[in-house]
């Protein structure tokens, strides 16, 4: 690990410098004109693979929803598959921030290499080193609810539960129990030489800036429905989130975004975007200690975790909103 | 002395407001009746509020958000968007008068008019079906991923569907297809119509027509969660 280890020394120092620069008025020099970001993207010759390492392997198609029994299961199933795509709308008493499931788990949970349900809920009971204990998928989705949704877990009997597991169950019909499916999760980049926050910041202005607003705090319709997530700020995942790990964030960019145009990033350009969206504030690691040190020691102690690290001169985590729903 | 200090202040004062309207363009009134150059009436064309002619693909532009508008004015006279009628139009048009009359055409709540031919059902339920979860068989997010779940469009950059006419968005997709318009945001309608399919073209044309125009709100478009 510690040789792919990037060099976070060089790029905070290139933060801080950036900043003071800016401070005192002065226009630097882009020092990254060897790189620039494509302002368009040409149409792809071919079409684009949403299966980046995995073409080889079979993949698993879940069932359509024409399959739902029309029964009370097929009921519980249809109430998941709701909750899934309007979070907002059907299990608002267990979120605190303005996301959905479907912002991260694409195509109402079915997509590969955008964390689908089917593959998730084959490969549980696992053991996380997250929590250190065996987790049930029920566990799973709970820890969904505390971070991903900076809300609190719903009961394991609670009708929320019972149709989101239904709804995962519905999905993996035919998948093989315990079997590492393609498409799990999101795609595993190889480790970059380093992290580059100003190029990062680059590609986001350009890239993704136009949906999720130049400050990260996403785009509502003038009705106040959220069209586009806030990718940090206090309606954003927690700081416990499998987002706020860059490991993960570059996998999902690099597979899925800019929507419609998956695969159309470098590896280094969905590394270096995560790293910077994962360098901004967001809602306290609802197991905070007390203390950010410690807090990061116990649970952000990789160098693809910025939580406890200080960017700009901002030691991230100090300043979190509070964690949880703030109504 | 007294007495003369105010004066002189409320005169300063009212000098602008005696002097302002009338160097101000006017939407409604260039809308209407044309800027008394070489644009003609909006009117002509895009209706008397704003409805659009659905049988001829002329747009709606009621409630469409003003930014989006200017952009397309601007795009229509600096050659980024094409269209023989509109060029000569845009470019007849000073930097105010556009933003006149695109904050007039913006705040305008006209209702949906009819379409030429109806569309049956199960066109219209296919389009919904686009609209809410896309292909993504073929990578195809859902329309109101990014124009919003009722297609009431989003900010400047994804303008509002719902309400506007089959014909209009069928040639938009088609033109999009065709590299025919290029001025669409990091190319993603470009991407996006070169994936969908004729039938898929239609459905979604046909949804977005059918929907009542969304509700023209006060609130500023694009705003924050």
């Amino acid at each position: 690990m510690s040789e792919h280890r990037p060099d976070l020394r060089t790029w905070i120092a290139g933060v801080v410098f950036l900043g003071l620069a800016g401070f005192v008025g002065t226009t630097l020099p882009n020092f990254n004109t060897s790189k620039t970001v494509e302002p368009a993207i040409a149409k792809p010759d071919k079409p684009v693979s949403n299966n980046t390492a995995e073409n080889s392997r079979p993949a698993f198609s879940p069932p359509g929803d024409d399959e739902i029994p029309k029964n009370e299961f097929g009921d519980a199933v249809r109430l998941g598959e709701r909750i899934f795509h309007d979070t907002q709308g059907n299990a608002k008493e267990f979120v605190g921030n303005s996301l959905q499931c479907s912002n991260c788990h694409l195509d109402f949970g079915r997509l590969a290499n955008a964390a689908p349900l089917w593959a998730a809920y084959v490969a549980y009971p696992a053991y996380r080193t997250k929590n250190e204990h065996v987790n049930t998928f029920e566990e799973r989705l709970q820890g969904c609810f505390l971070y991903s949704m900076n809300g609190k877990a719903p009961a394991s009997n609670d009708k929320v539960m019972v149709a989101l597991e239904s709804y995962a169950y519905f999905l993996a019909k035919g998948a093989v129990i315990g079997a590492d499916l393609p498409g799990r999760g999101y795609p595993k980049l190889a480790k970059p030489a380093k992290l580059d926050y100003a190029y990062g910041q680059q590609v986001y202005a350009a890239k993704c800036a136009l949906c999720h607003g130049a400050d990260g705090a996403g785009q509502s319709a003038a009705d106040g429905s959220v069209v586009f997530p806030p990718l940090w700020g206090p309606r954003s995942f927690n700081w416990g989130a499998g987002m706020s790990s860059i490991t993960n964030a570059a996998g999902f960019i690099k597979a899925n975004m800019p929507l419609s145009q998956g695969n159309t990033l470098t590896d280094a350009e969905a590394w270096d975007v995560a790293s910077y969206m994962d360098s901004q504030e967001r809602p306290q690691d609802p197991r905070f200690s007390g203390s950010v040190a410690e807090t990061r020691k116990l649970h952000h102690d990789s160098p693809m975790d910025m939580y406890g690290q200080t960017v700009g001169g901002v030691l991230l985590g100090q300043n979190s909103p509070a964690a949880g729903p703030q109504r | 002395m007294r007495l003369v200090v105010p004066c002189f202040f409320v005169g300063l004062l009212s000098m602008p407001i005696h002097i302002a309207p009338a160097h101000a363009a006017d939407g409604r009134d260039i809308a209407a009746g044309g800027n008394g150059r070489d644009a003609p009436a909006c009117s002509a064309c895009h209706g008397a509020q704003g409805e659009g002619r659905p049988d001829l693909a002329y747009p709606r532009l009621a409630g469409l958000d003003s930014a989006y508008l200017i952009e397309q004015l601007n795009a229509f006279a600096d050659g980024g968007r094409n269209n023989e009628a509109m060029v000569p139009i845009a470019k007849a048009l000073t930097a105010d008068e556009r933003q006149a009359i695109a904050k007039f055409y913006a705040g305008l709540a006209t209702p949906k008019v009819d379409e030429p031919q109806k569309a049956d059902d199960k066109t219209i339920a296919a389009g919904a079906a686009l609209a809410s979860r896309g292909d993504w068989s073929k990578g195809l997010p859902g329309c109101g991923q990014c124009h919003g779940a009722t297609g009431q469009g989003v900010g400047k950059a994804f303008p509002t569907l719902a309400g506007q006419s089959a014909e209009y968005i069928t040639a938009q997709l088609k033109a999009w297809k065709d590299g025919k318009r290029t001025n669409d945001p990091l190319h993603l309608m470009t991407g996006i119509s070169g994936k969908l399919s004729d039938d898929q073209i239609a459905a979604a044309a046909a949804y977005y027509a059918s929907l009542p125009a969304a509700a023209v709100t006060a609130a500023p478009q694009g705003s924050k969660p």
